[in-house]
Order: structure tokens, then C-alpha cells, then sequence
């Protein structure tokens, strides 16, 4: 009931919105237009000022807009008409909308025009009401901004706007950002005992406008209060800054771990399930990648993901199951012909797609919902990195449910664990088996997904990820995903912990050298497979 | 002339030893002897592409004895082809002296483009002829020494053993890509001007390079067959077919492999040696896994566990490949890998079991 009730709520919350701008402001309209008019007749700057000041009165959505447009000279009179427009380019035939209601008006030679022309006061001036108008304005991030902007460029002429926001302001980051704005303004003040609490104050901000003129204060203030108070406020920037230094290098230690994963899990289950050693597993995610660049070529880019997954799993799926069909099942308790076999797959994959796609490396394109950044916390991470985080745990969950739940997943169990006894029981060991390898290869294609969106799409692609899955299927002990997991991110942490101090392909090649060491210490890896298996 | 009870009873390789005697002498005559425009004539190049051969073919050799007879697959024999390579490789390249681009008296060139200023200590010494050629045994040798001791103390076997020494090759490529290394970075070791004094462009320094190279495929080949036919040669027979059974027997496994697998080592080391100076070039890509895997193949193709096979598999595969990536590129890598595929599912004893089979049954 409660979900039912909200939803409705919602519905009708969005259709206010939509509907907001038309109901209110029609009756706005026709009123901006009037004042537009106006400076048309305007004699001087002075009464454009006036005019200017109402204008920002003016309670409509596109006051910012008509604003800037102005600062910029962009705005225009239709010589034949009575229409305000603002230019949107700068050429002779320049593309034109409507200044109120912002419809597209197509292009206008220059000539047809009248520029509502600025002076200097007057771009200053409504420089300060935009900003004003943002700290203003109802939407939290448009507020941040304006302070941000400030921050940027502090002008003293803006000081009474923000301390005049900072009473009534709802949001608590914004109010702290607004205290450390004036903060700002104060350590430029000439009273040395204004500095002192302000350069206090600005300890622990990570912002260069921020930190920048912090450390200009500890280096050559005049007063050594001053100097001290910037020099103690500093330190707690600094710690600050290296804790989230660290917070950044264990997220790229995560989302590289993530990647391990995808690309080992899949081999977690064909060679640590089934003991099947599948050296094309590389050139399956190459496959999936790939088919992600088809889909593509299909359909619009921010559709094409949810599409790729699944197809990309049925296409390795299939590969994968023609692959153990044709070649492994001849080859079954023989694993160095398996491997020797299977490497050949792997040439034979990576020329096709040489032959058929050109040597040379595809594009694959990222979805605008997974580009940009995103902040979590003080953190501002990148967007699709996130995305694979999340990916790989929902891959991580749905094998390991279709291991431990469902009918296929117990006949794969048993199988593993004495194919004899499951025989006798029933269990069609062969279909089971192909079963299997399809259900790894199709994950390696899954991965491969996810991989189109970080590295190049290339017939390379595979070799350069099959030494590091052996390692981390190897690493957290056969036969065990929960193994794989905790391998595939410790591996992908100590590498990026590792990276700042020696460099990224030292720092590959560290890890390799543990790894070659722990396995001569535990051969059997982080978590060895206990019972009759084990044995075999 | 008597020969020992143990190479008589081999006829593939006294066959092999002939064929290895014959090209020795019949292809410097051809080369040296036979004027330029006659049809006989073999050109300096294909002399060269023979010597090359034969080096791949003590490589194949040294992995079969690991393989064939001790069980080992290890996909990381490339490494200590390449480890030798790189070791003769620094001794050719302090050969060049003053001759080099930048005409530094004791730096390569690539050291002088970096702007170092002096030697790094590992290069002392390779300016020697003997040096260097101990080099190119001990430092292979040393590394399988070391991480075959490991490997083997801790019973890491079967496909994990092969998955780490994939590792160690590609840990190695890796590391000799970086220029810090001092082992010239992505270009590797090149501009070679002579051995010894002999210049490496005339024919007469490749004729000699081709016959030390067929010499020392056949030092290998009867280095090996020897070994399998002592008492130790039953032993890794005996490790490969049940390891267990032969440490419950009291023999020390991990020592007879630890040994072997450094022989080995040497041994590839060597035809690394040989091959450098032959095709003039030793850079990182030797150390990619895909380079120690061909490798395997030739001796799957060939026949594993019986040396002659070996060479015979590295000659007809390297031929192939010859041929194949000059006349038809895009099909190379779809016939490597059909042979692969084709060799483990219906050739297991490979080109020689085929013989021996048919003879069986004549």
C-alpha cells in the first residue's frame, strides 16, 4: 500500500512540474516581453540599469537566461518585428530563438537585427545579480554553484549577498561552504586579528581556491599569529587530502580488483568447478566485447548495454559449449592436452576476429549514464568504474545463487565433487558438463562487456588479461568463488597500493613475483578445497 | 668406430646425427663453393633461416627432455631462450664500441640516448668472449635452479606449475620492456657489428655460426639421449608416470627435477646464444607466453618423449611458419592453431609415434 500511495504521490508530482512553468508564468510572459521592449527605448546606460535591476525582479525561469544573454551582447531586437531574440552563433546566418519562450526561430542574416548593446558597469553589475540570483535560486545545486563561483573569484561587492544567504540557507553543506567563502574574504583583510580566526577556519578545505591562498598565508603573512593559525589549519587540510588520497587508491584498488573478478570468474567455474583449463577464456571476453561494438552499430549507444549483457552471455555461451563439445570432451582428465587445445582455440579466435573485423582496435562507445563523475562522499569517482563495481557484484551474487540454488547448479556440485556417485544417481554428467563451460564462457563474455567500456576493443584484447584471471583463480584456491572474490580485489588493492610507489608495470610485475611465491607456499591457494575432492 | 650400447640402440637419432653431419658439411660447400648463378646455390639468407631453425630445435629439445620425459609442461621455456639470448646479445652489443650512432667508447647507444652516465653494474664484464659465454649458462640455469627448487620443494605440479612458469616469462617480458631495466627497453639489443672479431654480416661468420649451431644441437641431443638411458633418465621416467610412487621408493623428486629442469634451462639458453647473433635482433617480444607455447607444440607435433621428434617437430613447424607468414599471413594463425587442436586430439605421440606405429604393424 505505502509503495502504491507514494507512486501516486509521485505521478502527481510530476505532472505539477511539467505543468508548472505553462500554468504560472503565462501571464509572466507577455509582462517580460513589455520590459524587454523597453530597452529599446532606454536613452542612456543609467536607465538601462534601472530597467536591468527589474528585469532580475522578474520571478520567471528564464530571467538567468535573458541576463547572461545580455553580458554577452547576445541579445537582439528583430528589426521588423517586435520580438526579442538572443543569437545562439556568430555567423552571418545566425541561429536565433525566441528570448521569452525560447523556441527555435531558425537562422536570421545579422542584418535583420538590432544588438541591445552593454557596458562594462553593466556586465559587472549583472554579473553580481547572477549571482545573487543562483544563491537564490531553489535548487541546491545551482546554490553551490554560486558559492563555488565566488570561491573562484572573490569579489568583495558579493560579501553581503552571502552573509545575508548564510542566515537563511536550509542545506548544511552549503552553509558550511558559505562560512568558509567569507572566511576567505576575511583572511584578505587587513586586520591581522580577522586573518588569524579565518585562516583557522579554512583548515581541513581541500579546494586549491581554498588551500591556495592558505598556503600563501603560512608562507609570507605579515603576522606570525597568522602564520601560525594558516600553518595549523594547513596540516588539517593536508591530513585531509592523504586520507583521501588513500580513499581514491582503494577505490581504483576496487574497481581494478572488479575487473579481476569478471574476468576470473568465469574461469573459477570451468577450471576450478570443472578442472577444465580453457586458454581461449580470454579470447571469450574478447567475444563479448565485441559483440557489445555490434550492438552498437545497432542501437542507440544508451541502449545498447543492457542489450549487449545478455546477447554477449548467449553468443560465448554458445562458443564456449561448442568449443567443450568438439574439442574437451576428448580431452577430459588429460589437462596439459586441455590446455595445449584450448590455446589453439584461442589463435584461431583472435585471427577470425582479425580477418573479420580488421586488426586495428573498435571504439566502443560509453552510455551517457555511465560517463562523467559522481561524488560519493568527499570522493568524486568516475562514473562507469562505479558501474563496474556494482556489475560485478550483481555477476558475483547471480553465479553464486545459480551454484547453490537451482537444479543445474546441485548437478554441477555433484559432478565436481565425484562424477562416478553422480552418474549413478542420475545426473547426465556430459550434458552437465557442457552446461558448465557454457555457463563460464557465457560470464567471460559478460565481462567482456564490461571490459569494452575501460580498455580498447581489440583481437588482443583477451591475451592481456588471461595470465592475470589464472593467477587470481589460482590465488584464492580452485574451486572456491568465494576464493576468487577476495583474491580478485586484495590483487587489484596491492597493485594500486603498489603503483604510486614503484610505477605500473613494476607494481604488475611485484604482484606477479608474490604470487609466484605464495604458490610455492600454498600450492593449493588462499582457500584450499577440502574433503575427498581435494584428493583427486 | 664403437659407439656406446646406449646411442646404438637409438637409430632415429644416429639417423638424426647423419642428417645434422651432412647439412654441416653440404651446406657451406653449397654456400661457399657452388658459384652465385648456379641452381644449387644457397643464398647467405637461407643459411641463415637454417641456422635459426636449428636453434629452435635445441630449444624443442631441451623442452621435451622436461616434458617428454619428467612430466614438466613449461610454458616458460622462451624465458631462458631469451635469458641467453640477452646474455650474448650484451656481449655483441660491448663488441660495438665506437662504431655505434652516439660512438661512445663504452656505453651502448641506447644507454647514451637515456643519458646515463655510466656502465650499470650488471654489464661489467660482458665484454668478454668467455664471460659472457658462461653467462649464458649460468643465468638461465641459476633462475630455473632457483625457481625450480621452489616449485618443486612445494610439489607445485601439473597445470599450476605450467600456469606459474607462463607467469614468470610474462613477469619477465614485462620487466624487460621498462627502459630502467638497462636492457634497451622495447627495442632490445640490435646493431651488431661482429663476433670475436669476425664481422656478422660476412658469409663466411654465418657459415660458421649455421655449423656451431648443428654442432650444438647434436651435443644437446646426445647430452639428453645420454641422460635418459643412465639410471636417472629411469628415474624421471618414473616421476612423470607416477611421482608419488617414486618418492615413496626413496628417490629425492624434487632434487632429479630441480636438476633436470636447470639442464634444460642451460640447454635453451644456449640456442639462444646461437639465434642472436644469427638474426642479429633480441628485444622483449622473445619473452611473450605465446613464443614458450609454440615452442611446446613443436615438440607435441613432432612427437614428445622422443628428442628425435622434437627436432624434427621445431624444423617442419618453424618451415611451415616460413612459408605460410610470407605467402598466405592471415592463414598462420588459424594453422597454428588448427594444429594444436589437431596434434593433442589426434596425434598424441605425434609425427613419430605415426612412423613408429606403422612400423609396428608392418
Amino acid at each position: 500500500m505505502v509503495s502504491r500511495t507514494s507512486f501516486r504521490a509521485g505521478l502527481a508530482g510530476l505532472a505539477l512540474m511539467l505543468l508548472a512553468p505553462l500554468v504560472v508564468h503565462a501571464a509572466d510572459d507577455s509582462a517580460l516581453r513589455s520590459l524587454l521592449m523597453q530597452f529599446r527605448e532606454a536613452a542612456d546606460f543609467t536607465e538601462k540599469t534601472a530597467l536591468v535591476e527589474k528585469l532580475a525582479a522578474q520571478d520567471h525561469p528564464r530571467t538567468a537566461i535573458l541576463l547572461k544573454a545580455l553580458a554577452d551582447s547576445r541579445l537582439y531586437y528583430q528589426a521588423d518585428g517586435d520580438r526579442v531574440v538572443i543569437g545562439l552563433n556568430d555567423a552571418p546566418e545566425m541561429t536565433i530563438e525566441d528570448a521569452v519562450s525560447g523556441e527555435a526561430l531558425g537562422q536570421t542574416g545579422k542584418r535583420e537585427l538590432d544588438r541591445v548593446t552593454a557596458n562594462n558597469r553593466l556586465r559587472a553589475m549583472i554579473e553580481n545579480l547572477l549571482a545573487s540570483l543562483g544563491l537564490a535560486s531553489a535548487d541546491p545545486k545551482q546554490r553551490r554553484a554560486a558559492v563555488e563561483s565566488f570561491l573562484r573569484n572573490p569579489d568583495p561587492a558579493g560579501v553581503e549577498r552571502l552573509k545575508a544567504r548564510q542566515g537563511v540557507e536550509p542545506d548544511k553543506k552549503i552553509q558550511e561552504l558559505l562560512t568558509a567563502a567569507l572566511a576567505l574574504v576575511d583572511l584578505a583583510s587587513e586586520d591581522a586579528t580577522v586573518r588569524a580566526p579565518a585562516a583557522t577556519a579554512l583548515g581541513g578545505w581541500t579546494q586549491p581556491e581554498i588551500r591556495g591562498p592558505l598556503l600563501r598565508a603560512a608562507a609570507d603573512d605579515s603576522d606570525p599569529a597568522v602564520r601560525e593559525a594558516a600553518k595549523i589549519a594547513l596540516t588539517k587540510t593536508e591530513f585531509r587530502l592523504q586520507m583521501l588520497g588513500w580513499a581514491e587508491t582503494l577505490f581504483f584498488g576496487l574497481s581494478l580488483g572488479s575487473v579481476l573478478i569478471l574476468a576470473a570468474i568465469g574461469l573459477a567455474v570451468t577450471f576450478g568447478v570443472m578442472g577444465v583449463i580453457n586458454m581461449a577464456h580470454g579470447e571469450l571476453m574478447m567475444l563479448g566485447a565485441y559483440t557489445t561494438w555490434l550492438v552498437q552499430q545497432w542501437l542507440p549507444v544508451n541502449w545498447s548495454l543492457p542489450v549487449a549483457v545478455p546477447l554477449a552471455f548467449l553468443v560465448t555461451a554458445l562458443v564456449g559449449i561448442a568449443i567443450e563439445r568438439g574439442i574437451i570432451r576428448f580431452l577430459y582428465g588429460r589437462p596439459l592436452e586441455t590446455l595445449l587445445a584450448t590455446f589453439g582455440v584461442s589463435l584461431i579466435l583472435q585471427q577470425a576476429v582479425r580477418s573479420i573485423f580488421s586488426p586495428l582496435n573498435r571504439s566502443v562507445a560509453t552510455p551517457d549514464w555511465m560517463s562523467g563523475t559522481i561524488l560519493l562522499g568527499p570522493l568524486e569517482v568516475t562514473l562507469n568504474r562505479l558501474v563496474i563495481v556494482g556489475f560485478c557484484i550483481a555477476v558475483f551474487a547471480l553465479l553464486w545463487l545459480v551454484l547453490q540454488r537451482t537444479r543445474l547448479g546441485l548437478e554441477v556440485r555433484a559432478v565436481a565433487q565425484n562424477r562416478a556417485m553422480a552418474r549413478a544417481m542420475g545426473v547426465r554428467s556430459a550434458r552437465v558438463d557442457a552446461l558448465t563451460f557454457g555457463l563460464g564462457s557465457g560470464i567471460a563474455g559478460v565481462a567482456g562487456v564490461a571490459l569494452s567500456q575501460l580498455t580498447n576493443v581489440g583481437p588482443n584484447l583477451g591475451q592481456n588479461y588471461i595470465v592475470d584471471s589464472f593467477m587470481v583463480v589460482v590465488f584464492g584456491g580452485v574451486g572456491n568463488l568465494w576464493g576468487t572474490l577476495v583474491a580478485g580485489l586484495s590483487l587489484g588493492v596491492a597493485n594500486k597500493l603498489l603503483e604510486p610507489w614503484s610505477g605500473a608495470v613494476l607494481a604488475k610485475i611485484l604482484v606477479l613475483v608474490f604470487l609466484i611465491l605464495f604458490i610455492q607456499k600454498r600450492p593449493r591457494g588462499l582457500f584450499p578445497q577440502r574433503g575427498r575432492a581435494a584428493e583427486v | 668406430m664403437v659407439l656406446p650400447r646406449w646411442l646404438l640402440a637409438d637409430r632415429a637419432g644416429l639417423v638424426l646425427l647423419a642428417v645434422l653431419a651432412v647439412i654441416s658439411i653440404g651446406i657451406p660447400v653449397l654456400n661457399l663453393l657452388v658459384p652465385p648463378d648456379h641452381p644449387l646455390h644457397l643464398t647467405a639468407y637461407t643459411v641463415t633461416v637454417l641456422g635459426k631453425y636449428l636453434c629452435y630445435a635445441l630449444l624443442a629439445v631441451a623442452i621435451d627432455l622436461v616434458w617428454g620425459y619428467m612430466g614438466i609442461l613449461s610454458l616458460g621455456h622462451a624465458a631462458f631462450f631469451a635469458l641467453g639470448g640477452y646474455c650474448f646479445g650484451m656481449y655483441l652489443m660491448r663488441q660495438i664500441g665506437t662504431r655505434g650512432v652516439y660512438g661512445d667508447p663504452v656505453l651502448p647507444d641506447f644507454m647514451v640516448f637515456l643519458n646515463w652516465q655510466e656502465l650499470p653494474w650488471y654489464w661489467h664484464g660482458f665484454d668478454l668472449f668467455w664471460f659472457a659465454a658462461l653467462m649464458v649458462l649460468v643465468v638461465p640455469g641459476l633462475l630455473a635452479f632457483v625457481f625450480g627448487w621452489f616449485a618443486f620443494r612445494s610439489r607445485v605440479s601439473g597445470v599450476y606449475l605450467s600456469i606459474i612458469t607462463q607467469a614468470l616469462t610474462y613477469a619477465l617480458m614485462l620487466a624487460f620492456f621498462r627502459n630502467e631495466m638497462g636492457f634497451g627497453g622495447n627495442n632490445g639489443l640490435t646493431d651488431f657489428k661482429d663476433v670475436l672479431g669476425f664481422s656478422l654480416q660476412a658469409n663466411e661468420t654465418r657459415i660458421v655460426l649455421f655449423v656451431l649451431s648443428a654442432l650444438a644441437l647434436a651435443g644437446g641431443y646426445l647430452l639428453c639421449r645420454w641422460l635418459v638411458s643412465t639410471r636417472l633418465g629411469r628415474v624421471l621416467v618414473a616421476i612423470r608416470d607416477s611421482e608419488d610412487r617414486a618418492r615413496f621408493l626413496g628417490y629425492r623428486v624434487e632434487r632429479v627435477k630441480a636438476l633436470v629442469f636447470t639442464l634444460s634451462a642451460m640447454l635453451a639458453g644456449v640456442a639462444g646464444a646461437l639465434y642472436v647473433p644469427q638474426v642479429g635482433i633480441i628485444n622483449p617480444g622473445e619473452f611473450a607466453p605465446l613464443n614458450s607455447i609454440e615452442a611446446v607444440i613443436w615438440v607435441a607435433v613432432g612427437g614428445r618423449g622422443t628428442l628425435v621428434g622434437a627436432v624434427v617437430g621445431a624444423v617442419l613447424v618453424n618451415y611451415a611458419k616460413t612459408w605460410l607468414t610470407g605467402a598466405l599471413p592471415e592463414i598462420w594463425l588459424f594453422a597454428l592453431g588448427g594444429l594444436f587442436v589437431a596434434v593433442t586430439l589426434l596425434l598424441p605421440r605425434g609425427l613419430i609415434g605415426l612412423l613408429r606405429r606403422r612400423e609396428a604393424t608392418t
